[in-house]
């Protein structure tokens, strides 16, 4: 158990390709944090250079206080959950969870109750003796597991460890992996580019962006307020209704503007604040057509075609809605629901 | 295994597609080694004139030879060497230019040329070098207090012979080890790594483990290059001498059918390496292949 603290970590690639340029976070201990954003973002490669994996270029990574810089992987005392679960093939799934014990020298004794305690919580002891390839994805998932926690390392990184999952088996694994970090308290990075699994698993969510960080905080809270532009369209799902404000002036109810931060170019509102009746409070009035339904169940996903201002703007309506496709609606967008960005910065106002 | 089947509408035209490969195993392969067999059952008079059919008297004369059983552990010797020094050095080779990143192939295109040496070249070269009166190599050793001279030495004429060999077919093992190595995915290093494994360590608990298949099937095609393709590499260096040490199994078959014109005696030897042959082939691919499975 221990903090990470990074401190102006940069990666250049021999060649000159800047992957991540300057982070700086602080993990405490027992908290999860997840690295979220798109592919190609940095955030494997950041997850890599905390277990040793790629060299640091510019900055300190600090693992429980010491820089560990230029410590080897083995030194750092973390273990990872890889994508591919990079199992060893050719050893048992006992051989598997033993093997870093056996590295660092533990007593056979120790070895044996450590994996058996390792199997018990991961419910997996009835395949100690089975070669990886005779697991389902699911089984090798927890082996991989298994293999992080018999040894009690400092932290877990999990490199998008559920995303060989089918949908079904991803939502279960992601509870067992919540609740195992909370009952083994080991603090932990987890990469993933999956948002619900971001929203879901995090104490602390950090969005990054093109090698850099755009917002760290409580996952709800970068719900409510997204720092910029490229969160706000990151984070919730279907994602956040983006508005030029001009487009919007000449519109009824178009007062409830005035409110709005000087300088603020865009509007942001998201698809479940959108209200399909007159609500309390100022706000503005649309008018479209209906280019699609799609019923999830509890909830419809509306995608409405505004001639107005040239749009099609997403509308999440609780319920079913009992509206056809190709008819008319009247919405509204409340005052209260609005997220003012700035156009050239993309940086929330206020 | 899985592997796609074809479905011909036409029932003759499977055979017909065969047929060029069939014609090349049938002349060159079935009918002489029908031919081989039938004359180690016979004897020829010095003259050609006349054979008659002697049973198994060749083959027990050959095992009454000390000439011949000299020749097999002659070859057991060169085989084993050959095979061990050409893999070794090879994957040596492979390790080294698999961690490159861009050199990489620059590298294998110029470790894969030897293997374009026709094997008399190779034996001619090695000779040259090796050659006690105007060899480099002897001069060298000369300045170490070692006399070489692969003429009358025996042990130094089979050291000649297994470098020449082994040479050769260190090109052909080095692209079965990198392409074997590639397929290992590094985030299996990257996890003995993170485990608490040194290179050395990783490398021989994991990779190696890994790259078993490739290793066994190069053992196999070693084994037999070593045992019955280096005829030209001994012809042009040591021609079996001196006194036989270096007279394998294969160059004894040569040796004593066209030289000496002892056919009954040749062609028998033929067919004890054909068995040999067989019985390599399938104590290796029934018995060492189905343990290498992971």
């Amino acid at each position: 158990m221990a903090t990470l603290d990074l401190k102006g970590v940069k990666k250049t690639y021999p060649g000159g390709v800047a992957a991540v340029h300057g982070v700086d976070l602080e993990i405490a201990d027992g908290e999860l944090v997840v690295l979220v954003g798109p592919s190609g973002c940095g955030k494997s490669t950041l997850l890599r250079m905390i277990a040793g994996l790629e060299s640091i270029t510019e900055g300190t990574i600090s693992i429980a206080g010491d820089v560990v810089n230029r410590k080897e992987p083995a030194e750092r005392d973390i273990a990872m959950v890889f994508q591919n679960y990079a199992l060893y093939p050719h050893m048992s799934v006992r051989g598997n969870l033993e093997y870093g014990l056996k590295n660092r020298g533990t007593p056979r004794e120790d070895i044996d109750q450590r994996v058996a305690e390792a199997a018990r919580i991961l419910e997996i002891t009835p395949f100690l003796d089975r070669k990886p390839r005779q697991l389902s994805g699911g089984q090798r998932q927890r082996v991989a597991m298994g293999r992080a926690i018999v040894r009690k390392p400092k932290a877990f990184l999990f490199d998008e460890p559920l995303s060989n999952l089918d949908a079904k088996l991803r939502g279960q694994m992601r509870i067992e992996i919540r609740r195992l970090q909370r009952t083994l308290g080991t603090t932990s990075v987890y990469v993933t580019h999956d948002q619900l699994e971001a929203m879901t698993l995090a104490d602390r969510l950090v969005v990054m962006n093109a090698g850099r960080i755009e917002q760290v905080g409580k996952p709800i809270e970068l719900y409510d307020r997204p720092a910029s532009l490229f969160v706000a369209g990151f984070i919730g799902s279907p994602p956040m209704n983006l508005f030029e404000i001009d487009k919007l002036r000449s519109l009824p109810g178009a007062e409830a503007l005035q409110t709005l931060p000087a300088g603020t170019g865009i509007v942001g509102v998201r698809p479940d604040t959108v209200a399909l009746s007159q609500a309390n409070g100022p706000s503005i009035k649309l008018t479209g057509t209906i280019e699609l339904i799609e019923p999830v169940g509890g909830e419809s996903h509306l995608y409405v075609r505004c001639e107005g201002i040239n749009q099609i703007v997403t509308i999440v309506a609780q319920g079913r809605t009992g509206l056809t496709e190709t008819s008319m609606l009247d919405f509204w967008l409340p005052q209260a629901g609005f997220h003012p960005f700035n156009i050239e910065t993309g940086k929330r106002l206020a | 295994m899985q592997t796609k089947r074809t479905i011909f509408p036409n029932k003759l035209l499977p055979y017909l597609l065969l047929t060029p490969q069939l014609a090349i195993t049938i002349i060159f392969f079935l009918w002489p080694a029908g031919q081989a067999l039938k004359s180690s059952f016979e004897r020829e008079d010095p003259f050609g004139f006349k054979t008659t059919f002697v049973w198994f008297h060749n083959y027990a004369r050959l095992f009454s030879d000390p000439e011949y059983l000299n020749s097999v552990w002659r070859t057991a010797i060169f085989a084993v060497s050959v095979t061990a020094i050409s893999m070794s050095v090879s994957l040596l080779l492979a390790v080294a230019v698999n961690r490159l990143l861009r050199s990489g192939k620059f590298y294998t295109t110029l470790l894969v040329w030897p293997y374009a040496v026709a094997p008399v070249v190779a034996g001619i070269l090695w000779w040259f070098m090796f050659n006690p009166t105007i060899g480099i190599l002897p001069y060298l050793l000369d300045q170490f207090g070692i006399n070489w001279n692969h003429r009358i030495n025996g042990s130094q004429a089979m050291i000649l012979v297994v470098i020449a060999a082994a040479w050769k077919q260190i090109s052909y093992n080095f692209l079965f080890f990198v392409a074997g190595l590639q397929s290992v995915p590094q985030s299996l290093t990257e996890a003995a790594a993170i485990d608490g494994a040194g290179p050395f360590k990783r490398f021989w608990t994991i990779v190696f483990p890994l790259l078993s298949p490739t290793t066994f099937f190069l053992m196999i095609v070693n084994i037999n290059y070593a045992m019955f393709d280096t005829f030209g590499t001994i012809d042009a260096t040591t021609q079996g001498g001196p006194a036989g040490a270096t007279n394998t199994l294969v160059y004894k078959v040569y040796a004593d059918g066209f030289l000496g014109l002892n056919i009954g005696s040749s062609s028998a030897q033929s067919v004890m390496l054909m068995l040999i042959v067989i019985a390599l082939t399938v104590i290796q691919f029934r018995w060492v292949e189905r343990r290498v499975q992971y």
